[in-house]
């Protein structure tokens, strides 16, 4: 989904904010909806890793924006155990004795993509061009690279191919790539001197330059 | 009128995080007690093991060991695992080595993806939609307003963690710090000189 979460190149955001000697964590809550998290995925296997990021990225844009790290954490934790019936909205609203915001639902999504197992399709100094696609469920292709054709500098690992894990579909490993993107090619008149960008992307959000 | 101007205000956060973990506990989804524990153990591992400090025992090693400067180069996951770094988002880990005309800056644009393993949670700054928004667009600037001057001369290349690779950077080791041991080198490294927005300096161990 083209969703908030996707910021790269955003204007308009201030100075980044450093906090000399910074802990772990802020609050107690902080480190409960971290814990909640990793117990969910680690050890009660409610959900998935994909599945628990684009929980967070169907978050209303200004609850996402007006929230800390931690609390978008739980929110998306609590609207995927709501979405799978372990909770519900009801009993943490009165437990909580208010309000309770989730994630708007997820879209529904078919199967894209390649078959499992095959070879990589490109090498290294390729030159391959990003599909300008915008799939309405969860997708690790950012909009600033949708269209823009980049380098091949590292064929990488086959991984699992986050469109379909997100949304309960076949889990399949797909080969990946570190694509160098140069940033007059991302930004043009905006663009820095002497900056590039190295995105990591499954081969599905690639195409050949004809 | 909107609806919105008279929404009721949502619990506060502790009591809806709070709620959460006793709809969880009431489940009985774990035997009784287990949920907790489980919680203390794993906020215990990230207080205590999983922290930058290894990040920097990695860094210092490579910059005195040019047997495993290679091996990290070629191998991160396998490099960090040898010194007993490994686990949860360090799958895969792939170490950037600055050079003196390319500077790496690490970040992850969709999310807040680190390498748990050797640069341990990130800190609010990595994960605000402000570092998030601007530095792969105009890293320079950013840089620069962290406080690191990084000439036009100098590549800059922001790494974006889309997918499973999991970035470390293997800074520059400042001049002067001939025949130091690993464990001073290792001592002036920092988790931000590690993602890339400050170079390690002499002065930085002084600050600490």
């Amino acid at each position: 989904m083209d969703g908030i979460h996707d910021l790269a190149g955003v204007s308009g955001f201030g100075p980044v904010e450093m906090e000399p000697n910074e802990p772990t964590f802020h609050e107690p809550w902080e480190a409960l909806a971290f814990g909640l998290n990793i117990l969910c995925i680690g050890v009660l296997r409610a959900y998935n890793v994909d599945e628990y990021r684009h929980s967070i990225e169907r978050m209303l844009p200004a609850h996402y924006l007006s929230a800390s790290y931690y609390e978008r954490t739980l929110t998306g934790v609590a609207s995927l155990l709501v979405e799978k019936g372990i909770v519900t909205r009801e009993e943490l609203e009165n437990r909580a004795g208010g309000p309770f915001p989730l994630a708007q639902p997820a879209a529904s999504v078919v199967a894209d993509g390649r078959a499992s197992g095959e070879k990589p399709r490109y090498q290294v100094g390729d030159t391959v061009r990003v599909r300008n696609i915008h799939p309405a469920g969860h997708t690790r292709v950012p909009r600033y690279v949708r269209g823009v054709c980049g380098e091949v500098l590292h064929v990488t690992p086959p991984f699992s191919y986050p469109d379909a894990a997100a949304h309960g579909l076949p889990p399949r490993d797909e080969p990946t790539y570190h694509v160098l993107f140069q940033a007059e090619d991302l930004w043009a008149d905006a663009a820095g001197h002497r900056e590039t960008v190295v995105v990591q992307l499954w081969e599905t959000y690639l195409e050949e330059i004809r | 009128m909107s609806h919105q101007r008279h929404a009721k205000q949502p619990a506060s956060i502790a009591k809806r995080t709070s709620a959460l973990r006793d709809a969880l506990n009431e489940k009985g989804l774990l035997p009784e007690g287990q949920l907790d524990t489980v919680l203390d153990a794993t906020l215990a591992q990230f207080e205590e093991t999983m922290n930058w400090r290894n990040g920097a025992k990695v860094v210092a090693r490579a910059w005195t060991d040019p047997e495993y400067r290679a091996r990290l180069l070629a191998d991160g996951t396998a490099a960090c695992a040898e010194l007993g770094f490994e686990g949860p988002q360090g799958e895969y880990i792939v170490a950037l080595e600055d050079e003196p005309e390319l500077h790496h800056v690490i970040v992850c644009t969709q999310c807040s993806c680190t390498a748990w393993p050797v640069l341990g949670l990130p800190p609010d700054w990595y994960k605000s939609p402000e570092y998030r928004a601007r530095v792969a667009r105009e890293p320079r600037k950013v840089l620069h307003q962290m406080g690191l001057d990084v000439p036009e001369t100098i590549e800059i290349r922001v790494w974006d963690t889309t997918a499973e690779s999991r970035f470390i950077v293997l800074p520059l080791r400042p001049p002067a710090t001939e025949g130091w041991s690993e464990e001073q080198l290792a001592s002036i490294v920092t988790r931000e000189a590690m993602i890339g927005v400050a170079m390690v300096t002499l002065e930085a161990s002084a600050e600490k």
